[in-house]
């Protein structure tokens, strides 16, 4: 016999925060959806690097709005991690507040970015640097979009009183996946607004 | 609401409890208990709910079996077109889609599926658990194969299917030079496709990490299990490029971006890296779990255990590792910097290096052994021997300037039918003679079974070594006919015979499965002697798989009283009991100690119905019904959100009684 047999200590039962198969699932998706942004930065500097196209056609981007739009959804990402520290704290109104409070912030990450479209002068059919801009930061904004919906996903079931301090693991894998996107969005912002600069 | 103060809450068994260690022996109440708890519903209703890894792995082996036997009609018609010169059997055009439809099939609607199916079915049996990490996962992933392969048929019957050869290049597939939906058909197809991919790779991954029985740590776990692995890992982080490849393309295509168009600064060659970027590790990706199946089953027929096991793991990763810096070998003649092309060729031949571990470590089990010249064995060393030919070919195509002479000339399709049919179809077909027994509880016929090895054997040969010689003497690859003056006539016809023989082959097979369905000897548990976990339960598996959780004491652990390597024994009849709903054990990455007692998600329609949604999402797109399309979105979304909805039977959120009981005074 080998020295795992009978145990004497009590195993968790269930989804149990990181022991629970769907954080190592949002893991494993963090990775191949990492990899998909990876692509399409390679694909926008391979082909940025052999353009003789104006790059990017308006001129040097314009960094004050984005750079605010890219602290509000940096705020909404501590805001999810606030929420589910209140629920490890069982103070669930506490929880509820902070996640409406990173929803808000989300949404209005998503209205700016749909404001700094609008200004665009040229679109996804226009020229290449159109092509690339509109699909990376459209790609993104899908992701943002999603990661909203897990949100108010997540501010429902707490509502409903489905979690407290024994079990959330929900909540740990819907944010660990706001907080990816968040991250993924400096990678964007590095590469479509600060680059040019380079 | 549940806010009090921060007193510790009274023990929960359901939260909390000892696992029950003891026997459960067939026909005992326990074991009756499972059986009600895993099977699922007959009827209807049972098959589309089902989320048995079993069920959902033998669909994964005929439907992907289905599609093999189509490819492979697609190649006999070419074989007949290209039997004698000047034929006129078929059109150009006719040619392009039956060449492109042969490989489309081949590579993505056979190789990985297959070896999915294999995977699917054995890995909970070979790691001693009830199933995968998400049993509704795996389900959604084989509905949504199941769909993109019939998307990508659809526009067959009408004349209209992908024409532009397996990769695709544009700018011939782009909007200018090919405006039917061909093309769209399969870049919807492959994004569709993708999906399903990449969900059975996560799947995996995490079954590895979380499922194996206590004591399974993780040098003990089967080759075929580090295969699987290492090409899900890959699967991973290369699926994206192609899915992108793909969308960015029919974004092209329909929505008019300049990706790939060349007149307004887009790039060809973009299309070559992200496609090749992918190819190239999903080539090893289709190949290494194949060759786990041999190093997991031929030592069975060596009586012995495999030799060098770490050794074989390691090649096996590193493998896969180079294999992710060698796209470009498929890209020496487009004109990239000497420097690139010189890295590339180096590290495509440093594969040669782990490929060869692997190679002689199967010999060497062959050589150390007392063989057992069963079909199974026939199809593994059958396979050692091809896998050596076609690893020379491929050696001599790594070195850039014989490339170039050799790119897009049939050495080219000779070498990757060696690599491709030899590494995958060969050990497919003696995996699915050898585990038969398992998945039905009959045996196979040996003596149909030794005919339908020599038939495939001969005819594979006779088939395909002629096509070395066919590009040696400069027939190109892709073209639908030729002049009687190239002198191309005879190796040709010699090519069409052996296509033929080597259907027969596979004919005598079919027949075998067929025949040996009804009335193939019973197997019992174990018939071949084997070493491995899945030989431990009866054939065919119950429902739970494992009446207890087992406790893993060393790599082989039916053989450990003969082997006698050290004084551990495994237990298999005494274990984790697991009773209470469908549970199965959690354990540690590493060292499999037992970690978590996770609970399994019940039968769901959900998986079919996602499924369905995303794939009817893809025909809207595919049509330009953008109402339709976003109707399915949210559809699908719906089942989603259904399918995620905190379950308490799966304890993914607190009771209720739990917290009145503890307000109560």
């Amino acid at each position: 016999m080998t020295d795992v047999s009978q145990l004497d200590q009590p195993l968790p039962v269930g989804s149990d925060g990181k022991l629970s198969g769907g954080w190592w699932g949002v893991l494993a998706l963090i990775v191949t959806e990492g990899s998909l942004f990876g692509y399409l930065l390679f694909a926008y500097f391979y082909l940025a690097a052999q353009t003789e196209q104006e790059w990017p056609p308006e001129g040097l981007p314009i960094l004050l709005i984005p750079t605010v739009n890219t602290a509000i959804l940096l705020a909404s990402s501590a805001f999810v991690w606030a929420s589910e520290y209140c629920i490890r704290r069982r103070q669930i109104h506490w929880s509820i507040a902070a996640m409406i409070l990173a929803i808000a912030l989300g949404i209005c990450f998503v209205m700016i970015q749909l404001m700094e479209w609008e200004k665009k002068t040229y679109d996804m059919t226009s020229n290449l640097y159109g092509s690339l801009y509109f699909t990376i930061t459209g790609f993104h904004l899908c992701h943002v979009i999603i990661g909203l919906v897990v949100l108010l996903l997540l501010l429902i079931w707490i509502s409903l009183g489905y979690f407290d301090d024994r079990r959330y693991a929900a909540v740990t894998i819907g944010g660990v996946y706001w907080h990816f996107v968040d991250v993924v969005w400096l990678f964007v912002f590095t590469t479509l607004y600060i680059f040019p600069y380079l | 609401m549940a806010i009090s103060d921060m007193t510790h809450n009274p023990p929960d068994d359901r939260l909390n409890r000892v696992p029950d260690f003891g026997r459960a022996p067939i026909g005992s109440a326990a074991e009756a208990h499972l059986a009600h708890i895993w099977e699922s519903a007959p009827g209807w209703r049972g098959w589309l709910s089902t989320v048995d890894h079993k069920t959902i792995g033998l669909r994964y082996l005929v439907t992907a079996f289905i599609f093999l036997l189509m490819g492979g009609i697609e190649a006999l018609i070419m074989r007949l077109q290209l039997a004698r010169p000047d034929q006129t059997l078929l059109t150009p055009e006719q040619y392009n889609q039956l060449f492109t439809m042969h490989g489309v099939t081949m590579i993505f609607l056979y190789a990985l599926p297959i070896l999915s199916g294999f995977s699917n079915y054995l890995w909970p049996l070979l790691l001693g658990s009830r199933d995968m990490a998400f049993p509704r996962l795996n389900a959604l992933s084989y509905w949504v194969f199941l769909f993109a392969g019939i998307f990508m048929y659809v526009s067959f019957p009408l004349g209209q299917a992908p024409n532009a050869g397996w990769f695709n290049y544009v700018p011939f597939a782009g909007p200018i030079y090919n405006t039917g939906p061909n093309i769209d058909v399969f870049a919807l197809g492959m994004v569709l496709l993708g999906i399903s991919t990449t969900v059975g790779s996560v799947n995996f991954v995490v079954t590895l990490f979380r499922m194996r029985a206590p004591g399974m740590t993780i040098n003990r776990v089967p080759i075929l299990v580090w295969g699987t692995l290492t090409a899900s890992v890959a699967n991973l982080l290369a699926i994206p490029a192609v899915s992108l490849a793909f969308f960015l393309l029919w974004l092209d295509r329909q929505i008019g971006t300049h990706f790939f168009d060349v007149a307004n600064g887009g790039k060809p060659l973009l299309w070559q890296h992200l496609f090749w970027i992918f190819g190239h590790p999903w080539v090893y990706a289709i190949v290494l779990p194949a060759m786990g199946i041999v190093s997991d089953a031929l030592p069975t027929f060596c009586r012995r255990p495999l030799v060098g096991y770490t050794a074989m793991a390691l090649a096996t990763m590193a493998t896969m590792l180079i294999g992710f810096e060698v796209w470009i070998h498929h890209m020496f003649a487009t004109g990239l910097p000497t420097v690139a092309l010189s890295i590339f060729g180096a590290a495509s031949m440093v594969i040669s290096i782990p490929s060869s571990v692997a190679v002689f470590a199967w010999i060497a089990t062959i050589w150390l052994g007392r063989p057992v010249f069963k079909t199974p064995f026939l199809f593994f060393s059958g396979f050692v021997i091809l896998f050596v030919i076609g690893g020379l070919s491929g050696v001599m195509t790594a070195a850039v300037s014989l490339d170039w002479q050799l790119n897009e000339t049939y050495f080219i399709v000779a070498h990757l039918h060696y690599v491709l049919l030899g590494i995958n179809v060969f050990p497919v077909v003696g995996g699915i003679y050898y585990w038969f027994p398992k998945f039905t509880g009959r045996m196979m016929d040996e003596k149909m079974g030794k005919w339908s090895f020599w038939v495939m054997f001969i005819g594979f040969n006779v088939g395909f070594f002629p096509m070395h010689i066919a590009g040696l003497l400069g027939m190109p690859r892709r073209i639908y006919t030729y002049s009687s003056r190239m002198g191309w006539d005879t190796v040709n016809m010699i090519t069409s015979i052996g296509s033929f023989v080597f259907a027969i082959g596979i004919l005598i097979f079919l027949v075998n499965i067929v025949i040996s369905l009804k009335r193939g000897a019973l197997a019992g548990s174990n018939p071949w002697d084997a070493a491995t976990l899945e030989w431990s339960i009866p054939s065919p598996p119950p429902a739970y798989n494992f009446a207890v959780i087992p406790v893993i004491a060393s790599r082989h652990p039916l053989w450990e009283d003969r082997l006698e390597e050290d004084t551990e024994r495994s237990s298999l009849t005494e274990g984790y009991l697991l009773t209470e709903g469908r549970e199965t054990m959690g354990t540690s990455p590493i060292d499999a100690k037992p970690m978590t007692i996770l609970k399994m998600p019940d039968d769901s329609y959900m998986p079919f119905f996602v499924g369905l949604f995303v794939s009817l999402l893809f025909v809207g797109l595919l049509l330009h019904w953008w109402n339709f399309a976003g109707a399915m979105a949210v559809l699908g979304c719906i089942a989603l959100i259904t399918w995620m909805w905190p379950q308490k039977t799966l304890v993914q959120r607190v009771f209720s009684t739990a917290r009145t009981s503890r307000r109560a005074p």
